[in-house]
């Protein structure tokens, strides 16, 4: 392994490579921050410059960059303007937007910068040393896992649950399910519930629904009450630093979602999106009670868990790109693409055959990662003050950027009347005081919650596959945990402080 | 922003590599064209986007063809674009929309309200046959161990594939165990939504075996991880050349996954002639082999009346078997 490490950081530290890692990792969170556009579409626009090259390093040394920095990058229009251009960043908004509204948004994105340097990193770290031996890990899993992950993954309303909005939220998790079942399934063979109108035949796009539930709103907020909107821009963006105190209450998190937002990215069926909901529901139900209260209102921890998780899990995709050939998402799907257009087989010969290749792309990502925190921090009281741009101006930059990313992906005008239809929908919805990302979060994880649900019923000829494999049954178990946990918590402290009202 | 003037600069460079290239081939009185706009009814970075765009690539760089644009037009997964060129089918006589075997499939299940006859055929280009794969230490080693497992546990021999059921893997699958003499109803069929996840599955062991195209097969098979045990061609494949075809194991059927290009209803003769003849001329050049070698395509030519006997026999096959199914 060091004779792989030593070619990998010759490879990597060449001039060209250098070059390459720092440009992806520049055009990657750029196009990040942009909301509504993510790493596939500039990854697949980039596929012919980088087989151009020649060069099957430096091609995949740039595009691994490109993605990285993408969902590095794709934060900060989660935080700043509530308009994730990546599904794996929705759970960023949750905490960053709120802390970006008090005020906090530096804090917020200087977190946000360290938890995905501390996540990619990790990542980066446990890849180089457990890559071959975690190509059996990602096989572990079949669909009946898979859907037993997702319902873990849907868990992470229960979030919202504190905020005294159960109904609500299980309403709006409901209505996201629903809208999953639009187009044509990967697992039927007609379209349902498109009304006979051909657009709606593949279903709501991710990213319009995305920008019709958070951007749009968010933009018509500001128009329609803007005594509340001005008055929350008129405070100051203070506090770029992060205490010790914060720093403490964050390490332990971002520790425990590398290492889970890893595994989970190894898994060819999750993803980081998954990871960043898992993440920031495993840290809400074990954060002790007073900061329960703080998640979904500005709370740092929840902030740092999705950040990290995604980041990390973004680098465990790599394990079965590169061991197994396998993509586990579209990005790396387009990655695969492009390393056999450049005569390189990913698999379990890669690493024999091509050490080169293998070890430079890892290394690469620690030099990435590096170039990414010292690119973002300096910059960070520059992108914060997006905020106090005046809003006669922010709101046509919103909604500029809200249409195109929509339009961009599927070069289809229909995706714009959706958009604008929904976004008025969610703005109604946002008036009558109902949480929005459970119902992306349903959308996002119904679709593959489904397709995991019935392949394991046709695979054991029935609901039997739910006691089958244990693993299936344990996570079942944890996501039932997770949600009763909390409430069951909630419930004891009322008790008790209705036995000491008692008392007296 | 960044988008629009990338495609700008890559615009200005293929205008570039076009007047380049084209100079000296012009001189030899090789450029057919003028120009071609080619419709791709799918969203960027899709298999017909790569086909469209490959295309172009090569007639351009070749000189045969002076300028080639492309649209995508997504929506109603192709349905969209059929729709458009045949209702304006006047002003796209510069067209040409590109398309492959979904679109026999879709138009008798009536998810396109149109089919192949609505258009106007150019050619069939490019293809890919199927093939049956098994993970590297399964004890299968060819389709008559596959039958046999099928014949001794038929509800625990499931067989994976990246299409819906009723969709091209499902249907290769079927053909294939219809072609051995086996119930095709009674294959348990489990479909994935990409090729990835269904090879993961089937390394995982949670399938027996995955229907698939045969470049994919044959780049997994290339790293050591999965065994060709049948390939849908009528001969073998150079690519690999110790993979058995289907025929060569008793089983009768064969299957291409073809891609080709369409133009507009009514378009006139010449016009058609003269793209058949830029497509025709393309298969020489050394720039389409760059392309070709670098997507992994076969060359399978069908142009005109053979294309159009080629998606007859193609819809006849598909049709009888979906009516078997059950799924007409």
């Amino acid at each position: 392994m060091l004779e792989g490490l030593l070619i990998g950081l010759q490879t990597a530290l060449s001039f060209q490579n250098l070059l390459m890692v720092i440009g992806g990792c520049l055009i990657g969170t750029f196009i990040g921050m942009l909301p509504g556009l993510g790493p596939m579409s500039i990854i697949a626009i980039m596929i012919p410059v980088a087989i151009s090259m020649g060069n099957p390093s430096a091609a995949l040394i740039l595009l691994a960059g490109v993605y990285y920095g993408a969902i590095f990058g794709g934060s900060t229009s989660s935080i700043l303007l509530n308009a994730p251009g990546v599904a794996g960043t929705v759970a960023s908004s949750f905490d960053g937007y709120p802390m970006a509204k008090q005020g906090k948004a530096g804090k917020a994105l200087t977190i946000a910068a360290i938890a995905s340097f501390a996540g990619g990193s990790i990542g980066a770290l446990l890849l180089m040393i457990f890559a071959p031996a975690l190509s059996s890990v990602a096989l572990l899993f079949h669909s009946a896992e898979y859907f037993a992950l997702m319902v873990v993954g849907l868990s992470a309303i229960a979030a919202f649950a504190g905020t005294g909005q159960v109904a609500k939220a299980l309403v709006m998790t409901i209505l996201g399910l629903i809208m999953a079942t639009v187009g044509e399934g990967a697992l039927f063979n007609m379209p349902r519930f498109t009304m006979g109108i051909m657009d709606l035949q593949s279903g709501f796009g991710f990213i319009t629904l995305a920008m019709a539930m958070f951007a749009l709103p968010e933009a018509l907020f500001l128009v329609l009450k803007p005594k509340t909107a001005q008055a929350e821009q008129d405070s100051e963006i203070k506090d770029l630093r992060i205490s010790r105190a914060e720093a403490k209450a964050i390490a332990p998190v971002i520790g425990r979602q590398s290492l889970q937002g890893f595994f989970i990215g190894v898994l060819p069926g999750a993803g980081a999106t998954i990871a960043s909901f898992l993440g920031y529901a495993v840290e809400r139900n074990i954060a002790t009670k007073a900061e329960q209260e703080e998640f979904g209102k500005g709370s740092i921890k929840g902030l740092a868990a999705p950040e990290t998780a995604n980041n990390a899990a973004c680098t465990g995709s790599f394990v079965p790109l590169l061991t197994l050939g396998i993509p586990g998402s579209g990005t790396t799907a387009i990655l695969l693409g492009a390393l056999i257009a450049l005569n390189v087989t990913p698999g379990p010969r890669l690493m024999i055959d091509e050490p080169q290749i293998f070890w430079a792309v890892i290394m690469s990502m620690f030099i990435g990662n590096l170039v990414l925190l010292v690119l973002n921090l300096p910059l960070i009281p520059y992108i914060a003050k997006v905020l106090s741009i005046p809003r006669n101006y922010l709101i046509p930059f919103i909604l500029f950027f809200t249409l195109m990313g929509a339009y961009i992906g599927q070069n289809n005008a229909t995706e714009l009347l959706l958009l604008v239809g929904f976004g008025i929908c969610a703005t109604a919805l946002r008036f009558a005081d109902y949480p929005l990302a459970p119902l992306l979060i349903g959308f996002i994880l119904g679709g593959m919650l489904e397709d995991n649900f019935s392949r394991s019923m046709q695979l054991y000829d029935g609901i039997g596959f739910i006691w089958e494999r244990p693993m299936t049954l344990g996570l079942l178990v944890i996501a039932g945990l997770l949600v009763v946990l909390p409430s069951y918590r909630a419930h004891r402290a009322r008790a008790r402080a209705q036995g000491v009202a008692d008392g007296d | 922003m960044t988008t629009f003037s990338l495609g700008r600069r890559a615009l200005m460079a293929t205008a570039l590599a076009a007047m380049a290239f084209s100079a000296p081939a012009m001189a030899d009185g090789h450029k057919v064209l003028d120009s071609i706009h080619f419709l791709i009814p799918g969203g960027a970075g899709g298999g017909w986007d790569g086909t469209a765009r490959g295309t172009g690539e090569a007639l351009t760089k070749a000189g045969i063809v002076g300028n080639a644009s492309y649209e995508n037009m997504s929506g109603g997964g192709g349905g969209k674009a059929i729709g458009f060129l045949i209702e304006n089918a006047d002003s796209n006589h510069g067209t040409l929309m590109v398309n492959s075997t979904p679109i026999v499939i879709r138009s008798l299940t009536g998810v396109f309200p149109h089919n192949f006859r609505d258009l106007t055929l150019v050619a069939g280009t490019i293809g890919d046959y199927a093939a049956i794969v098994v993970g590297k230490d399964s004890p299968i080693n060819s389709m008559s161990d596959l039958m046999a497992a099928f014949d001794a546990d038929p509800r625990g021999t499931a067989i994976g594939g990246g299409s819906v059921p009723g969709g091209m893997d499902h249907l290769v699958a079927a053909m294939t165990f219809e072609a051995a003499g086996k119930d095709a109803l009674s294959v348990k069929y489990i479909p994935y939504d990409a090729g990835g996840k269904a090879m993961a599955a089937l390394l995982s062991g949670e399938i027996a075996a995955l229907s698939t195209g045969f470049s994919e097969a044959v780049d997994l098979a290339g790293a050591g991880e999965v065994k060709i045990i049948g390939v849908t061609s009528d001969e073998r494949v150079p690519a690999a050349p110790d993979a058995q075809t289907m025929m060569e194991q008793g089983i009768d059927t064969t299957f291409v996954n073809w891609r080709g290009f369409f133009a507009a209803p009514g378009l006139p003769a010449d016009k058609l002639a003269m793209y058949q003849k830029a497509l025709a001329e393309m298969y020489a050049t050394p720039e389409w082999e760059d392309v070709r070698a670098r997507n992994g395509w076969v060359n399978i030519h069908n142009s005109g009346d053979d294309f159009k006997t080629f998606l007859e026999g193609q819809e006849q096959v598909i049709g009888d078997l979906m009516k078997k199914l059950g799924f007409l």
